[in-house]
């Protein structure tokens, strides 16, 4: 009695409906800023805009900022987290909680009320919260709970017991072990958390904008305040930066295994 | 040649490798530095800022009070708690039913490969692209002189007219749509790849209807995946502060945005205000934790029934 199951699946014609649509609505922003980034009042379309930014000295520098917080954060980050996971999963599995605990916890405490707490407790000493770099401090928080579950993953399905075992029967010492046998065999994952953490960062502004400093998410928004035509021009930038950062993570493999993060 | 290129390059290990002990000790030192100092910086930078924000909501001029945390309660901030809490549980429920769907149609057998591999990838990207630069995207299409608006009004629709409005709750919803749905689609994905092609098979050998499959089958298998996609969507839209501010200029009552405002000293208020609404920020997301718990135990015990 019951209409046959084959006849309720979604038909090869609605699944290109539903996808279609899904597919417009993603796409309509993009077309749209591509589109408005080479408008130059009325009829007039050109590349202007790029050109303009392009002999902008804020562009650079803010581009450059960015830049070197998203080094630093990546830097700081693998130095303090591939040593701990390491040492938590091979020494200490039963401080694997607490970790857990610590790299769920910026999810819980939202960027902008961790903000209000590190510039509530950390009024000094200049030379640190004065300079752009203090925002390094704050972006390897943010960027933890995705470093430690890449680092986290790889390191387990690289079983780092038996390949560290290996290598110490071999002869080799701690330091052999861990630059010749482990992070070579990390690679992947310390490109991904990499790309990811450049993803973020790049992107970053609720941080920046409290503190006031002049970061590429900031100067976006500063130049949306005059320009449309430039702002749009560097939110495709954006889009097109994010998009090669994915991209370096889709093509270092781990199929389907799409990171994510962002500053929202 | 391979075994060669081995032999060789042991023995050409620098001398101070060949020191094991003294060595060992040494890293051995330089590893609990690290480790320790991990430890450290979440405590100075994690955890500390947490619980300054939790004291300094209750810090008065003389002592304790509740003064600041009271004045959550007032209107003002009352609405923003409530517009916030609107906000993230509407593109949540709605970007996880589309990012569901999108999922499941495009990982399902009968995709092309590469539908599969576009989607997935694209989905990497949106989710990842938020803040101000989806902001611009989004006035460049749907604000006052956007190409979508432009474009309708070219074919008689008026979209303002008709009182749609992109720096408003609704076109917020809109754009956070576009980094809820991607998300939704990432987390989702592994669990909806679980869901084997033989199970629904099976049950329709058995005479199951499709709702029938989707109630005692391949719901109840989702459904823990579905439960933390759901938190950390909410999370996600709880917290957003780039996407509104620059598409509102920080003129709309969320509360991210008037921690902002407290912030940056565009209202006049004392830090004590800010911190006891970061502080109402992370109890709802302790709620929304917590909540999560209680529903997986219960549903876990559902589920083996």
């Amino acid at each position: 009695m019951a209409t046959p199951l084959s006849s309720r699946l979604p038909q090869p014609g609605w699944r290109a409906v539903l996808l279609g649509v899904a597919g417009l609505y993603f796409m309509a922003p993009l077309i749209a800023t591509g589109v408005f980034s080479l408008w130059d009042g009325g009829n007039r379309y050109n590349f202007s805009a790029y050109a303009q930014l392009l002999g902008t000295p804020e562009f650079w520098q803010s581009l450059f900022l960015s830049a070197r917080l998203a080094l630093l954060t990546v830097l700081l980050s693998l130095l303090l987290l591939v040593p701990t996971v390491y040492w938590v999963q091979l020494r200490a599995p039963r401080l694997r909680p607490v970790l857990e605990f610590i790299a769920v916890l910026p999810f819980m405490v939202p960027a902008i009320a961790l903000v209000e707490g590190l510039s509530a407790l950390y009024t000094g000493p200049a030379w640190l919260v004065g300079t752009p770099d203090f925002l390094v401090v704050a972006y390897v928080i943010l960027a933890l709970p995705y470093t430690y579950r890449v680092l986290d993953v790889g390191m387990r399905t690289l079983d780092i017991r038996t390949l560290g075992e290996a290598a110490q029967s071999l002869g080799a010492t701690w330091p052999t072990v861990m630059l010749r046998a482990i992070l070579p065999n990390l690679a992947g994952a310390l490109v991904g958390a990499t790309l990811l953490t450049l993803a973020i960062v790049m992107g970053e502004f609720t941080f920046a904008n409290i503190l006031l400093f002049n970061t590429f998410a900031v100067y976006i928004n500063y130049v949306g305040q005059s320009s449309g035509s430039q702002a749009a021009a560097l939110s495709l930038l954006s889009f097109l930066m994010t998009w090669l950062a994915m991209l370096g993570i889709f093509l270092i493999g781990r199929r389907g295994q799409v990171q994510l993060g962002g500053a929202r | 040649m391979m075994g060669d290129g081995v032999e060789s390059s042991v023995p050409a290990a620098p001398a101070w490798l060949t020191r094991p002990r003294l060595v060992d000790r040494g890293m051995r030192w330089v590893q609990w530095l690290l480790v320790g100092g991990f430890f450290a910086y979440s405590i100075a930078f994690l955890l500390l800022p947490s619980v300054a924000v939790l004291v300094g909501a209750f810090r008065g001029e003389h002592g304790l009070t509740l003064r600041y945390v009271r004045l959550l309660f007032t209107p003002r901030y009352l609405v923003a708690f409530r517009n916030s809490i609107e906000l993230s549980a509407v593109t949540t429920v709605i970007g996880g039913v589309c990012g569901l769907s999108i999922a499941y149609l495009a990982l399902s057998p009968r995709s092309p490969g590469w539908l599969r591999v576009a989607v997935i990838s694209f989905s990497g990207v949106a989710a990842n692209f938020a803040g101000v630069p989806l902001a611009f995207a989004f006035v460049s299409t749907l604000g006052t002189m956007g190409l979508l608006t432009l474009w309708l009004k070219h074919f008689g629709i008026d979209l303002y007219g008709g009182g749609f409005s992109l720096f408003t709750l609704f076109g917020l919803a809109v754009t956070y749509l576009y980094f809820q749905i991607p998300l939704m689609v990432i987390i989702i994905s592994p669990a909806v790849r679980g869901l084997r092609r033989e199970w629904r098979e099976a049950a329709k050998n058995l005479g199951a209807t499709s709702w029938q499959y989707w109630r005692y089958v391949g719901f109840p298998i989702l459904l823990p995946a579905l439960l933390a996609a759901m938190v950390l969507l909410f999370g996600n839209a709880f917290a957003a502060y780039a996407t509104p501010y620059a598409l509102t200029s920080g003129n709309i009552a969320l509360v991210p945005l008037e921690i902002g405002n407290v912030l940056s000293g565009n209202v006049m208020s004392a830090p004590q205000l800010g911190q006891a609404l970061a502080l109402g920020m992370i109890l709802v997301m302790a709620a929304t934790m917590g909540a999560y718990v209680l529903l997986q135990r219960y549903t876990a015990r559902w589920r083996r029934h």
